[in-house]
């Protein structure tokens, strides 16, 4: 029986490792989002929000890289979406078992673990250099859709995936063409899923700082862009370049920054869970 | 009506066929820079010497110094997120209540959803103060800090990937070794762990391309001196924080600065290519497998 309470004795100490790592994960969570907030959120006012970047820390406000953040977002929604929504239409429903569509897949998988500054040096050489749009809005938004485009595909073909057959045949059934079975009974039912995944990508296209730094974006923009030729700068590229000065200030405007910055991510993320959990019991 | 049908088809296929252009553009630009680099320094130099000075008047190019710096924070990376994350994983599957299980894991992938500067903000201003306090000696700019840091954002990846991959192995298995009396423990490293391992040692694969590619935390926390050190107390330089440092600055196209930046990024993407083939060619045999 010595064997049996030693066994015992592991079992429990392993379990007791395993809270203990599982609430250290959240523990660090805890103690980054106090020292940011508790750091930061001195600098948290209407001035904050709406004051040009500046070369003295305590004036340094975030309006320009707001709506840098804004405007990329906005071109790359406008760019990512119809392209990632129509290839991920296209694997699902489309594509044969063709050598073309397990090239794509490979291919695709591929792309979602490329690291994100290799997009930017994508980007420098493609749009910066070859297309000739410099260190524009643009070229910014360009190279963080091609980066987003694998996460809406692969959501948006989950998404399709989980659409019950039976709902598609009926539409078949009453003569409907493909095109409009998509358009009518395949997107309705899958939008949730696709919709996750975009506000889940746009989150994390949101916080992308490096392929933004080699395409071009400023670390002190003292206007608002007016055009998608101009120069901007985000917020996380404001972040960063605080950071990285060696005065108090900067960082105490770094953790303010911070904490919109993470305000903005959780608040997408909690939408998309929401959404997904919405969708989920509609499906079921 | 045909004609209508035929064309949302092609264009259809035209969005899915921008990834490939993505892909072919990415080798594109890497190789064309990257050729013409090596015109100017040789091959053997790139890959041997240990010396990586191409800002500076009297110039090197070892990218080992470099590529020292990035492997030695992503080794520090899985050393933390390895056993934290798998442990998470194996407790989540076998001992966690399910309504626990629920709660728990969203809060964890907060963890992954952090932007990677907010990462390199906490590296900086409160993980390596803190950790000075234990270790005096430690410098400003380390790659411990930062591939602690590193881990952590890892940790996520790790735990939700392998539970995935516990998840999927058959529950008689489980079931069976229960039935023999096996502890949860011994259930777990003798049965599950196995049984899943490819989806595991995938898990592990991808945390480390992802680790070797991250940028933000490393610019920030580890410094911008390309030393050829497995020290994790002193500063060191990554393939990623250097094309940084590049950008930040003003290096005129054509400039070999400017090429230097792509010859490390074709040696990056070369590094999480194979890395990544490897997981792929995995997960496809293991989901035959399951099957």
């Amino acid at each position: 029986m010595n064997n049996h309470k030693k066994n015992k004795y592991i079992d429990q100490s392993f379990k007791v490792l395993g809270i203990l790592f599982t609430m250290l994960g959240i523990f660090i969570l805890g103690v980054l989002i106090y020292n940011i907030v508790i750091a930061g959120f001195t600098r948290i006012n209407w001035d904050f929000l709406t004051s040009l970047p500046s070369r003295k820390p305590e004036r340094a406000g975030i309006y320009t890289a707001i709506i840098g953040t804004l405007d990329l977002m906005l071109l790359t929604v406008l760019f990512a979406i119809p392209i990632g929504v129509g290839a991920g239409i296209y694997l699902e429903e489309y594509a044969k078992k063709s050598k073309f569509s397990s090239i794509l897949e490979i291919n695709i998988s591929n792309l979602a673990g490329v690291p994100s500054i290799i997009y930017g040096l994508l980007g420098l050489g493609i749009f910066v250099r070859f297309f000739g749009f410099g260190g524009s809005i643009l070229s910014g938004s360009l190279t963080l859709s091609l980066l987003i485009l694998p996460i809406i595909i692969v959501a948006t073909r989950e998404a399709i995936k989980a659409v019950p057959h039976s709902l598609k045949e009926a539409s078949y059934g009453l003569g409907a063409s493909k095109w409009q079975t998509i358009k009518n009974v395949v997107l309705p039912s899958s939008f949730g899923g696709i919709l996750t995944g975009i506000i889940l990508s746009l989150s994390r296209a949101i916080g992308e700082t490096a392929p933004l730094i080699v395409v071009g974006a400023m670390a002190y923009v003292p206007f608002v862009p007016h055009s998608i030729f101009d120069t901007y700068s985000v917020l996380p590229m404001q972040i960063f370049s605080w950071t990285t000065r060696p005065q108090q200030g900067f960082a105490i405007a770094a953790a303010g920054a911070i904490i919109v910055l993470l305000i903005i991510t959780f608040v997408m993320n909690g939408i998309a869970v929401y959404f997904r959990n919405k969708w989920q019991k509609r499906l079921k | 009506m045909k004609v209508k049908e035929k064309i949302i088809e092609f264009i259809l296929k035209f969005c899915a066929s921008i990834t490939i252009l993505t892909t072919v553009g990415i080798i594109a630009v890497l190789l064309f820079e990257s050729i013409a680099f090596f015109k100017s320094v040789s091959i053997f130099e790139f890959l041997t010497d240990t010396q990586w000075t191409p800002l500076y008047s009297e110039k090197h190019f070892g990218i080992l110094a470099l590529v020292s710096g990035t492997f030695l924070t992503a080794a520090i990376a899985i050393a933390v997120a390895l056993p934290i994350g798998l442990t998470i994983a194996i407790y989540l599957n076998m001992y966690a209540p399910t309504s626990f299980r629920k709660t728990l894991k969203p809060f964890l992938e907060i963890l992954a959803a952090i932007p990677t500067v907010v990462y390199g903000f906490f590296a900086l201003t409160i993980v390596t103060p803190f950790l000075q306090t234990i270790y005096p000696d430690l410098e400003t700019f380390n790659s411990l800090s930062a591939g602690i840091v590193m881990g952590i954002m890892i940790i996520p990846f790790i735990s939700s990937l392998s539970e995935d991959a516990l998840y999927a192995v058959p529950k008689s298995l489980k079931l069976a070794s229960f039935g023999m009396g096996a502890t949860r423990f011994q259930t777990a490293f003798k049965v599950m762990v196995p049984a899943a391992s490819s989806g595991i040692i995938v898990s592990i694969i991808l945390a480390i391309s992802r680790a070797i590619g991250e940028t933000m935390i490393v610019a920030i926390a580890a410094g911008q001196q390309p030393q050829f050190t497995l020290n994790p107390t002193v500063p060191v330089q990554t393939i990623t924080s250097y094309i940084v440092q590049v950008s930040m600055g003003d290096a005129p196209q054509g400039s070999i600065e400017y090429k230097t930046i792509f010859a490390a990024g074709l040696t990056l993407f070369v590094f999480t290519f194979i890395l990544n083939s490897i997981s792929f060619y995995i997960k496809k045999k293991y989901q035959e497998k399951y099957e």
